[in-house]
């Protein structure tokens, strides 16, 4: 079941169309059969309402998931091309790598009539995502001013070498452009248009209901002229999970995402007349399950303990029972959908008990007289079902190598604030998102001398000069294939050292009507436009 | 009508005490949680670098030491100005007053639903005393109590909105509104159906308990027996003489049962996915919001208050022998 289960764009590829990974659960939907239909409303089940929906200062899924139709990035991630142009039609980085040229759509307008212009991208790129959005400042802290030599070019000018690859990858999730009339000379945070959109998106926003929905609209002036085919989507706020199950049963609900539908329900869902389980279209976000560890006690600072705890534990029992077989091993903090970063060759580890058991006798930690080595704290992270059930997995695993592990839990805010400000922790279960580039959140992880208080991020007190080395020349290495070669480098040093666990990785499930088409065929498809999206008799 | 204002009066100044030791309680417990808006919020966005957490306290005014998030926090429950809610980026009255509504239909709607059924069921079943049909009512009624309102609720879905399809599956109103008021009105009277039965037969069982041990003790009693004696009409004497003074508790009852229904709606709100204040409150603890914290303590106190004046006034006209509460606290 977890082989085949393959998340690799290659895998996709191989088998021709997102459709076959698909039809994993599901019978064989009607793919192709019949030419795209306009019309008809999309109805699709939403679990939250982010506080700000302006994707431009909060790159994150909960706001893509809506925002993503009415406001667009520079270009979308693409199962044949890997990036499709959206807003940009061309792009070029210079040899050194400190400037990056963009060319835009012409003839492109705001949904409310004003021309879309390269004054937009500057002003989105230098007022927003640099100093504003979670990833931006992190991707773009180099970005020195962005010139606009006509409506259609924006150049970025970076007072460090910025490899033209992170920019690239950058673009599906952290280039949302926002116009620069409705934003220019207030507060950009506390912007009304932050909840009442306005983008260049297939759709234009509507209205929200608190608690009840969002209602998004067709744009008849799209630059795609054939495009959207909806007339309309609305997003209906659902938060009990077995709600979005019977909505889906009873059509109420036509798309349901982000596995809003539990995986113990998947099964019975496939079985359903008209329903069907689709496991593709999330490769562009692709999570993974992590044991964070807290290098600052003595015991978990020695690497011989990090690799017995990695011995005692086994990715495939993760696997097969907490994720039911929707998630792959992994092997270190690259996932393996990451075609242009992964490699296999690093050190592997296998399940092996005895040998954990004389790595800690040689460490100098023997069973006490009860059995047990020493005591550890774990917090699992409250968000997944499966990251607090792979907690309760590593307590058992632990206990078998005589290694005492005591739950502690919190509700997110507690979580957060506890691992990553007051490191009070030894152990955690984390579920890092690996976004398209090893620079944008994962080498964060494993850099040394963070200041405490910076979530999803190295608050481990792992601080290795050699891994911060490779980290930081990688962050200004301008070829490409050297680039690689130097993440490569990272996730062998990574599986060496083991400052943290990457144990499984995992992407989304997405449920739906058989009448929708053209899902899950991006790699971010959820929190992508849905202009193709349509709706058969 | 002096008296009823009298009586209001008290109840406000007995609210003081309260609210403050509530609200106190809920600061503790939070700070002991760990964690403040800032940490709530990058859990779900994720990313940032050192500088961003800082720069998002500083705006949302969490930077400063504990005594002074406090003091403020107290000087927006004394004012009444809740100010901004930083997790609906709206201001806490805006946030509140748009799920006030929801709540207090749903919540009045499912009160009234128990304590009707449940009290004219109690008084068939002491009618009934020993028969099968007193212990289906009673048996029936706890099993219903006992049974988790959730679970209720998610059978009530599969079984009315899925597999009939006569309710809609959750919603407080279509999202196509009626163009017509009344369209409107039987449209949420609608959508409210299975909440409210829900929620209404899970607290029917103290209703058919209390009324059925009260109409029993009122049987027995001296005056019911006089009433028989004199030949009273059967009908006369079980709505009068037997009915009315068993009534009584009931009425008490309903008044402590109205800051349950808020608290118990939450879980209800969840599966029905009806916008109320029970679920703003479990978003407003969870993002760590203390403004709307404040704001919905507040309004849930005064809610209670409400309905509990209500109580006192209802049982003076029940019960003549109660002219002011120091009596009925006794005979209570």
């Amino acid at each position: 079941m977890a082989t085949e289960f393959s998340l690799s764009r290659r895998h996709l590829l191989l088998s021709g169309t997102a459709i076959t990974a698909a039809t994993l659960l599901g019978r064989q939907r009607l793919a192709g059969a019949q030419p795209a239909r306009d019309g008809g409303t999309l109805i699709a089940a939403a679990d939250t309402e982010p506080r700000n929906l302006n994707p431009a200062i909060v790159a994150s899924n909960g706001v893509f998931y809506v925002a993503s139709k009415v406001i667009e990035p520079l270009a979308e991630m693409d199962y044949e091309t890997g990036l499709r142009p959206l807003l940009a039609i061309d792009w070029q980085g210079s040899d050194d790598g400190l400037t990056f040229t963009v060319q835009l759509r012409p003839n492109v307008t705001w949904h409310d009539g004003t021309p879309f212009t390269s004054a937009d991208v500057a002003f989105s790129a230098m007022e927003v995502w640099k100093p504003l959005q979670n990833l931006g400042r992190v991707v773009f802290r180099n970005l020195e001013s962005v010139d606009t030599p006509d409506d259609g070019t924006a150049v970025f000018n970076f007072s460090e070498p910025t490899p033209p690859q992170l920019i690239e990858n950058a673009m599906p999730a952290l280039t949302s452009v926002i116009p620069k009339h409705l934003y220019e000379g207030t507060d950009i945070a506390e912007n009304p248009h932050n909840q009442d959109l306005v983008g260049t998106g297939p759709f234009r926003f509507g209205e929200h209901r608190p608690g009840e929905f969002y209602r998004l609209h067709r744009n008849e002036d799209y630059w795609a002229e054939t495009l959207p085919y909806l007339d309309e989507i609305v997003f209906r706020v659902f938060p009990d999970r077995g709600a979005i199950a019977a909505g889906l049963e009873t059509g109420d609900i036509q798309v349901s995402a982000f596995s809003a539908v539990p995986l113990v329900e998947l099964e019975r869902m496939a079985a359903i007349d008209g329903v069907s389980v689709i496991p593709g279209g999330y490769e562009g976000i692709t999570y993974q399950i992590t044991l964070e560890i807290n290098h600052r006690r003595p015991e978990l600072a020695d690497p011989r303990v990090r690799q017995a705890i990695r011995q005692a534990l086994d990715p495939s029992f993760i696997v097969d029972t907490v994720f039911l077989g929707y998630a792959t091993a992994a092997t270190g903090p690259v996932p393996q959908t990451a075609t242009d970063f992964y490699t296999d060759d690093v050190q592997m580890y296998e399940t092996d008990t005895d040998a954990a058991e004389a790595l800690l006798d040689e460490a100098g930690y023997p069973r006490g007289d009860d059995g047990n080595r020493f005591s550890l704290r774990l917090r699992p992270a409250p968000w997944f079902a499966q990251t607090r059930a792979t907690g309760d997995y590593v307590r058992q695993a632990l206990r078998g190598i005589g290694i005492d592990v005591e739950i502690v839990s919190a509700d997110p805010a507690g979580h957060i604030n506890a691992v990553y400000t007051e490191h009070d922790f030894d152990l955690a279960v984390g579920s890092p998102v690996y976004r398209n580039d090893p620079a944008i959140s994962t080498t964060i992880l494993f850099q040394g001398g963070l200041p405490a208080g910076v979530p999803f991020a190295n608050q481990y007190g792992y601080d290795n000069p050699q891994m911060n080395e490779i980290i930081s020349s990688a962050s200004e290495t301008i070829d490409t294939a050297e680039r690689v070669g130097l993440y490569n480098d990272f996730q062998r040093l990574a599986s060496e050292d083991l400052p943290i666990i990457n144990l499984v990785e995992f992407t989304f499930i997405t449920v739906a009507r058989d009448d929708v088409q053209n899902i899950a065929n991006n790699p971010r498809w959820a929190t992508s436009s849905w202009a193709d999206t349509w709706i058969s008799d | 009508m002096g008296r009823t204002w009298t009586l209001i009066r008290r109840r406000l100044l007995q609210a003081i005490p309260v609210i403050l030791i509530v609200s106190i309680g809920i600061f503790g417990l939070l700070e002991l949680a760990g964690g403040d808006a800032v940490d709530a919020y990058l859990a779900v966005t994720g990313g940032g670098d050192p500088a961003f957490a800082e720069r998002l306290r500083q705006q949302w005014g969490l930077d400063a030491g504990l005594w002074v998030r406090f003091l403020a926090y107290v000087e927006s429950l004394v004012t009444l100005d809740f100010g901004w809610s930083v997790v609906m980026s709206k201001p806490v009255s805006v946030a509140i007053l748009e799920r006030l509504p929801n709540t207090a239909l749903m919540m009045g709607a499912a009160i009234a639903f128990s304590a009707c059924l449940g009290t004219l069921l109690g008084g068939i079943a002491a009618l009934r005393k020993g028969t099968a049909a007193d212990a289906g009512i009673t048996v029936g009624a706890l099993v219903l109590n006992a049974m988790p309102s959730f679970w209720i609720g998610l059978i009530a879905i599969v079984v009315f909105a899925v597999k009939l399809a006569w309710f809609p599956l959750g919603g407080i109103a279509s999202f196509d509104r009626p163009d017509l008021a009344i369209g409107r009105v039987l449209d949420v009277a609608w959508h409210l159906v299975l909440p409210v039965t829900v929620l209404g037969l899970a607290y029917m069982a103290l209703y058919v308990r209390l009324m059925r041990s009260a109409m029993i003790e009122t049987a027995a009693s001296d005056w019911v027996r006089a009433a028989r004696a004199r030949g009273l009409p059967r009908l006369r004497i079980v709505r009068r003489h037997m009915a009315r003074p068993a009534l009584l508790p009931v009425v008490t009852m309903l008044g402590l049962q109205a800051g349950n229904l808020l608290g118990g709606s939450v879980v209800v709100e969840t599966v029905f996915a009806i916008p109320g204040l029970g679920s703003l409150a479990y978003d407003a603890v969870s993002q760590r919001d203390l403004p709307l914290i404040a704001g919905i303590l507040l309004v849930g106190t005064l809610m209670v208050i409400v309905v509990n004046l209500l109580v006192d006034i209802t049982y003076a006209r029940l019960d003549p022998r109660v002219t002011d509460d120091r009596v009925r606290a006794g005979g209570a």
